[in-house]
């Protein structure tokens, strides 16, 4: 045995998890269990009850509503790296989805629980904020600029339950990143998207938390090629610093992978 | 406490076992199926890759709850009849070994990429094994094993 002692309980549909959240205040979701397993394996999460809400049809499926494509909270990588729908209309979201973690880790792993876990190194949600992404959850819709407030924060409430996000749908898109070799969590990893309301640029791995590169949208608007923000080097302070390279490193990393998610951008 | 039942390689098992209880460790320690290892506790090596309804996942990061009702396939379920399954031999063939402990969880996800069509070159088969660690072959025997077996499958 290697975390503590919690009791599980399968969730019969979305109601139902609503409701055993709002009566066990300390519960946690269980999606995939690709974060939420090996925290609690290391004993740093000790949740008295999991409530499984992997597999619920109300958080399943992809649809395409005018110029968005919603796509449900529980759709494992996988299966968001292989739908027809997200490969055609916003090819660079599957790619993402593709390129996370492994084979077995993109089998269980969830949209859901990468966005609502805000992993400072984790891929989704550059997506999430590059595409200016609205999350629907179980009382509201946030704006992605709203919803990651800090490291593994978000504006979620302890109850609310992320039920789907719907992406604006862009006129191109890409995403670059630059993996740590061991674990294929970003190092850094840069988010490009050219839509109908402008550019957005949105980097993951650098920081505590994903953020917007203003500069480089700036640049964008004016002339859309990896050129015009060759010369942008954002601020090394408080960037991420670990055994996998310093925060200099990672700042000079930015401006490559945006220059090479402009380029594939392009391609 | 509580009950799980679910089908490991074609059988119906059940068991008594605490909710903490991970797959790997009720198919190793319930079961008695020590075909599937533990190699690390961080979700990385992979040594414990099982399928779960015909998708491989590590069986670490999953509690055997989550696998109620459901089909699981390990190591010991592969060979049909004593004759062992076209990647066992691929495995034996090209040398795809040294010590043998990451087998079963390599060739587990083996027999699954194939099954998904990603065996198709060898940079391919290298990316699919992104979660499976060797500490001994360097890797390159395992390739050729997968790329041979995947030819003889016809994938
Ligand atoms: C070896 C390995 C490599 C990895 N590599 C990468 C990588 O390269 N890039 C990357 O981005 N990630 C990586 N991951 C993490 C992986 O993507 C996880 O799947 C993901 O972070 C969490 O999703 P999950 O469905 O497994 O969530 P869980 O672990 O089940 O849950 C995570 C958290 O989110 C909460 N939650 C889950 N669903 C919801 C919901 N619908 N509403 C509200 N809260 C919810 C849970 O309560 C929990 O707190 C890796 C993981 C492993 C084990």
């Amino acid at each position: 045995m290697i975390t503590y002692p919690f009791s599980y309980q399968r969730a019969a549909s979305l109601a139902d998890a609503e409701a055993l959240l709002g009566a066990n205040p300390d519960a946690k979701l269980l999606a995939g269990g690709q974060t939420l397993i090996p925290t609690m394996k290391q004993r740093l999460a000790n949740p008295p009850l999991l409530i499984d809400i992997s597999g619920l049809a109300e958080l399943s499926g992809v649809r395409r509503e005018g110029e968005r494509l919603v796509l449900g909270a529980a759709l494992t990588h996988a299966q968001v790296a292989q739908s027809t729908e997200v490969r055609t209309l916003i090819p660079a979201l599957a790619e993402l989805a593709s390129h996370i973690g492994d084979p077995a880790v993109r089998h269980l792993g969830t949209l859901g629980g990468s966005v609502a876990n805000n992993d400072p190194a984790a891929d989704y949600p550059a997506a999430v904020l590059g595409l200016n992404a609205t999350l629907i959850t179980t009382r509201r819709e946030i704006p992605a600029d709203k919803f990651f407030t800090g490291m593994f924060e978000t504006a979620l409430e302890s109850d609310e339950i992320l039920r789907a996000i719907a992406f604006p749908i862009p006129r191109r898109a890409a995403y670059a990143k630059f993996a740590n070799p061991a674990s294929r969590y970003a190092m850094v990893g840069v988010f490009v998207a050219q839509t109908t309301q402008g550019v957005r640029v949105a980097v993951t791995g650098a920081a505590p938390c994903v953020r917007r590169i203003t500069d480089m949208e700036k640049a964008l608007e004016a002339s859309f090629d990896s050129e015009s923000i060759a010369h942008i080097q954002i601020a090394a302070d408080g960037l991420n610093e670990d055994l996998h390279g310093s925060a200099q490193y990672r700042a000079h990393l930015v401006t490559v992978m945006a220059k090479r998610a402009v380029t594939a951008a392009l391609a | 406490m509580t009950t799980v039942t679910m089908t490991v390689n074609g059988k119906t098992v059940s068991g008594e076992i605490e909710e903490r209880t991970l797959l790997v460790h009720f198919l190793r320690e319930t079961l008695k199926l020590t075909g599937t290892h533990i190699g690390c506790d961080t979700s990385q090596c992979g040594a414990c890759v099982v399928h779960v309804d015909d998708k491989a996942v590590k069986s670490c990061t999953m509690f055997a709850v989550q696998a109620q009702g459901r089909k699981v396939t390990t190591i010991e379920g592969l060979a049909e009849q004593g004759a062992l399954h076209p990647v066992q031999s691929a495995f034996r063939e090209h040398h795809g070994l040294q010590c043998g402990f990451c087998t079963p969880g390599m060739i587990m996800t083996a027999v699954d990429m194939i099954s998904r069509g990603a065996a198709t070159d060898r940079a391919s088969i290298r990316r699919e094994l992104e979660g499976n660690i060797c500490r001994c072959t360097g890797y390159h025997n395992i390739v050729s094993a997968i790329e041979a077996a995947a030819k003889e499958m016809g994938a």
